[in-house]
């Protein structure tokens, strides 16, 4: 019979201890035994970045890791990127403001990128945003509005 | 688009992933950064009974000057590591350049320098610079380890010298010849994307100004990375002016590449950016061996 693993993972501050199967992908971990659905499954072959999540502060792409190499690790996904509940993210505002999304597949895995890259880069050109996104497929927006977001967001982080 | 079943171990030393490599044999995979077996095992492509997931072993990840002044890369080293590396940016201004071609920001924070070779997929980088800078690979096994040629290892369609027990554990690429310059250019659809065709040049000039020594090594273009042999043998003791380069570049689409067409690209336009990509990489080779400042 096929393994069951006991893993232990940190998401969004809040420690799971679960049983998995090695085969089970990061992406229906958090989406089907955490009913995290915020992290979205677009392509399941590491092209489309809808998945994308933080593993240890890095934007990865949850659908190319298993469950069980979480194990110990430490996971952001968009559930846990507004400070509360009743306030959006900085990020999430500028998308809001902006119009960067339609329908808003893509979103959860276009702000997990785009965290970790303001708070490295907090004055980005529009070639290092448009080279940030580049692993993030949009079928929407043609991206234009979320490049603005991002130079909006930029200046909302920097206040 | 799920996975099938395997059993997985995830070894924090070397010996014990060796060991698991040498018991499981052939239906057993080594788990680098998974950015490439992953998706063939979501599409079933690939369907191994055993993953050895090699991420718990910190001591492959590292980035050190070689005793001959080039690099030594442990397998596991991230994309990213080296993409952002201050030492290889100073030493290695050809692999800095490259690292940012390869897939996009997530891919790179996972993929590994290792995995990539292992790979050995004909459409990537790393293997076809391996080949321009005659870079070797580290292979270890339980029966012991060995130093593998770039020009030996990658021996067909994601293929490789590799025994099925053995891993790669670290790759040495010596350094550019004193004087020498380079350059690399690759077309894709979308940036970071597979290239539809590829080129590394790396070129020196002897105290005549003649061609001293010149490698151009090509990928997306046949079943692995390819040297453009005729083209060097045309340029090998000739002054590079832009005739010598126009007529290398030419016997390269023409005589060293035989290739695919599919529904990226189809051989003629690949051959025609052969010509291209042979000619803008030898051009900015040139320049830098002539210490020119060369942007993109």
């Amino acid at each position: 019979m096929s393994q069951r693993i006991p893993i232990t993972v940190r998401v969004n501050g809040v420690t799971y201890q679960r049983e998995v199967e090695p085969r089970l992908l990061l992406s229906d971990f958090i989406r089907h035994e955490l009913n995290l659905t915020g992290t979205h499954v677009g392509c399941e072959h590491g092209v489309c970045g809808a998945c994308t999540i933080l593993f240890d502060g890095q934007p990865v792409r949850s659908c190319l890791l298993f469950a069980v190499q979480a194990d110990g690790h430490d996971i952001l996904t968009v559930e846990g990127l507004a400070p509360d509940p009743d306030h959006l993210h900085p990020i999430q505002e500028a998308f809001h403001e902006a119009h960067a999304l339609q329908c808003g597949f893509c979103t959860p895995g276009f702000l997990m990128t785009l965290k970790p890259f303001l708070e490295e880069n907090p004055e980005p050109t529009d070639e290092e945003i448009r080279e940030a996104i580049s692993g993030n497929l949009c079928r929407c927006t043609g991206y234009d509005h979320i490049v603005d977001a991002v130079r909006i967001a930029a200046e909302k982080m920097q206040k | 688009m799920k996975p099938p079943p395997f059993d997985y171990y995830a070894p924090e030393t070397l010996d014990e992933a060796l060991a698991l490599m040498a018991q499981h044999g052939y239906g057993a995979k080594a788990l680098a950064g998974g950015q490439s077996l992953v998706p063939t095992m979501n599409f079933r492509l690939a369907a191994p009974s055993v993953l050895v997931d090699l991420n718990r072993i910190l001591d492959l990840s590292y980035i050190r000057t070689a005793s001959d002044g080039g690099l030594l890369i442990g397998a596991m080293t991230r994309h990213a590591q080296a993409e952002k590396s201050p030492k290889v940016a100073d030493t290695y201004p050809l692999l800095h350049a490259t690292m940012p071609n390869i897939g996009h920001p997530q891919i790179r924070n996972r993929g590994t320098l290792g995995g990539s070779i292992a790979h050995a997929d004909p459409a990537a980088e790393l293997p076809a610079l391996l080949r321009a800078v005659q870079g070797r690979i580290k292979a270890q096994s339980a029966r012991g380890s060995r130093w593998i040629d770039a020009d030996d290892f990658f021996t067909g369609f994601f293929t490789t010298a590799l025994a099925e027990d053995e891993l790669i554990t670290e790759i040495h690429l010596p350094p550019l010849p004193a004087g020498s310059g380079w350059a690399m250019q690759e077309v894709a659809r979308r940036h970071g994307d597979f290239a539809l065709v590829g080129v590394f040049a790396v070129l020196k000039l002897d105290a005549s100004g003649r061609c001293e020594h010149v490698r151009i090594s090509m990928f997306g273009v046949g079943d692995g990375p390819m040297l453009a042999e005729t083209a060097m043998g045309v340029l090998r003791g000739e002054k590079l002016d832009d005739d010598a380069i126009a007529t290398a570049a030419e016997a390269a689409a023409q005589k060293d590449v035989d290739p695919p067409s599919d529904v990226h690209a189809t051989a003629a336009f690949r051959r025609h950016l052969v010509n291209v990509l042979v000619k803008r990489t030898l051009t900015q080779a040139l320049a830098r061996a002539a210490g020119q400042e060369v942007t993109a």
